[in-house]
């Protein structure tokens, strides 16, 4: 008959009406500021600077290669690259971001710098309440303001993080192999005919081994 | 007691005049009615207000606004500081006295019908013999406030909102005058004073509304249909589809307004509820003989803000309809069964007293009903939208 669906539908209403007030299950709004329902763990805003241990300048993984910032399509990372050199996770002397910069308003959050990074330095983060007063420095996040620790990483993104540090292991292990055999060939060539100079491939990381407790990158300048 | 709380409002505004000299207290009596209307209906949009966006979001499961004040009762302070506040742009090349002059009609217009309104009893600003002609004569004004918007703003979409705002409300006026005609045939007076009178009688404790009748209950459904229509509010919100046509008439309303547009819109809902509360729900008088001790007042209000929360109900149920389909709808079986309404009407005053008229007037009207509906939906397809070419 005509008009039955209309009373099926205003049925439907009035049940959906009074049901609100009794299960609260209906209610799929969220009460953001006071309720929040934890981020996913894909979730990504804007990229961030991993570091390893508790100095953010001392162990930040960043050796400003600026291959993310070559890529990084809306051009929203700026790089200056170190004059000196610190020791990376491996104990290699690389030279660092002296300056690192994000303009947040710009990046678009497509994760290409994370892609496209060969040292890990680079992740996603899901802080997302980045709202401020100042349109321009206060949405131009420099290296201090980027920096997270390892720590953080692993908080938000624990499965990521876990692979990435399994990776690091690796390589860090593959590293300190080669250098072993390095040290011991060059240990039986001093060993063996003439003392030459020991062969360069060992040379870096002994010097860095020594330089680290020293090493301290002159980054003031912000 | 009781009494005084009946005719309270009447008694205060006794009260106020005889301060003044008794040349100046017809005036006065008026001018002091005019502005417990201008507080009295604005106050109840207010309400209206927050109940729709509460009521809407709990039928769409939804919490709803809950930040302004305990359970978000201040939001409309709230919407209202917001809409005094934005900045008022008229379009360059819009027609600004028209463009300025449209929402103020539309106000003016709207109140103008709330004067004939009997809100209680004794209580009517003015009691004329034709209040019911006066009031669809202003009623139908609002249409050219809203052609006025639409032509002035010299925009595509408030344009096309404007016409067809015009073309349903035009379609629409026919049937809620007919469907209101009936209510006039059985009174045999236009004043509405009169009308509520006529209702306010009782057997056995049940009150004589015409809502009660066969005729009246089907001439109460056309009027409810025709109403909503006429105030554009969903499903038959087509003026203002903002899928289609961005806000229709008043795209290009901003600030206050736009507020103006809103509040007449609320103010037309109101007052045509009141209006279809007098003709058909009885008015002021009370449900039943044993509730009579309540204020008339009350029972009025009651029943409009019923009748309110019912269009909210309406609102959060129907989707909107397609223009082809409201015309359809209007011309080819609201009409009708008005007509058909007026007839049963006639044959109710003739067939005298007694069951007989209740069964055939009744059975008249349920058969066509059943009928028109059928063959109306004959060789519909409904169900699932099924696609040819693209899946």
């Amino acid at each position: 008959m005509l008009g039955e669906g209309i009373l099926k539908g205003l049925a439907e209403t009035a049940k959906n009406f009074a049901g609100s007030f009794v299960s609260a299950e209906r209610l799929t709004t969220v009460e953001y500021p006071e309720q929040r329902i934890p981020t996913a763990e894909n979730a990504r805003v804007f990229p961030f600077l991993i570091y390893d241990g508790t100095d953010w300048e001392a162990g930040m993984r960043c050796v400003a290669c600026q291959i993310c910032e070559k890529e990084c399509p809306p051009k929203c990372i700026y790089i200056e690259k170190s004059k000196d050199k610190k020791p990376d996770f491996v104990g290699k002397m690389q030279i660092y971001p002296a300056k690192f910069d994000i303009d947040v308003s710009v990046c678009m959050s497509c994760q290409i710098c994370v892609e496209v990074c060969p040292f890990e330095a680079i992740k996603m983060d899901t802080e997302f309440e980045l709202s401020t007063t100042d349109r321009f420095g206060g949405l131009l996040f420099d290296r201090k303001h980027l920096a997270k620790s390892n720590e953080y990483y692993h908080e938000i993104h624990p499965t990521e993080a876990t692979e990435v540090d399994a990776r690091l292991a690796e390589e860090k292990a593959k590293a300190e192999a080669k250098a072993k055999a390095a040290t011991q060939a060059a240990a039986a060539k001093a060993g063996a005919p003439a003392s030459g100079p020991a062969p360069g491939a060992a040379a870096p990381t002994a010097k860095a081994a020594e330089a680290l407790p020293a090493s301290k990158p002159a980054g003031g300048g912000e | 007691m009781l009494e005084k709380a009946d005719q309270l409002f009447i008694l205060l505004r006794n009260w106020i005049v005889g301060f003044l000299p008794a040349g100046w207290q017809a005036a006065a009596g008026v001018v002091l009615g005019v502005i417990g209307i201008v507080a009295v209906f604005p106050g109840l949009f207010a309400i209206t207000t927050v109940l729709e966006r509460k009521g809407l979001g709990r039928m769409q499961n939804r919490i709803g606004p809950n930040r302004t004040g305990p359970f978000g009762i201040l939001q409309p302070i709230a919407d209202a500081i917001k809409s005094l506040t934005k900045e008022d742009i008229v379009p360059l090349n819009a027609d600004a006295v028209v463009h300025f002059l449209a929402p103020v009609f539309l106000v003016v217009v709207v109140f103008m019908g709330f004067a004939v309104l009997p809100v209680g009893r004794n209580m009517v600003l003015v009691d004329m013999d034709a209040s019911l002609l006066f009031y669809f004569a202003m009623g139908a004004s609002t249409e050219v406030s809203i052609f006025m918007a639409g032509w002035s703003s010299r925009n595509k979409y408030s344009l096309l909102g404007a016409m067809r705002a015009v073309a349903q409300m035009i379609s629409y006026e026919v049937p809620l005058l007919l469907s209101s005609v009936v209510v006039v045939m059985m009174t045999g007076s236009l004043s509405l004073v009169k009308i509520v009178e006529a209702q306010n009688q009782y057997t056995w404790g049940l009150p004589h509304w015409y809502i009660f009748t066969p005729w009246g209950c089907a001439a109460f459904v056309m009027y409810a249909i025709a109403a909503t229509a006429e105030t554009n509010r969903s499903p038959f919100d087509l003026p203002e589809g903002e899928s289609e046509l961005v806000a229709g008439y008043f795209t290009e309303y901003s600030g206050f307004k736009f507020a103006l547009f809103f509040l007449g819109e609320y103010l037309g809902m109101l007052s045509i509820s009141g209006l279809g509360t007098t003709l058909f729900l009885g008015g002021w008088s009370a449900p039943l003989a044993a509730l009579n001790w309540v204020p008339s007042w009350i029972w009025f209000f009651s029943k409009v803000m019923l009748s309110i929360v019912v269009l909210i109900w309406v609102r959060g149920t129907l989707p909107r309809l397609r223009q082809d389909q409201l015309m359809n709808f209007a011309w080819k079986f609201v009409l009708p069964m008005t007509l058909l309404d007026l007839m049963v009407a006639a044959l109710w005053r003739f067939l005298g007293d007694g069951w007989a008229r209740w069964v055939v007037c009744s059975a008249i009207l349920v058969i066509v009903y059943v009928a028109a509906g059928r063959a109306g939906m004959r060789g519909k397809h409904f169900g699932p939208r099924t696609y040819r070419y693209a899946e």
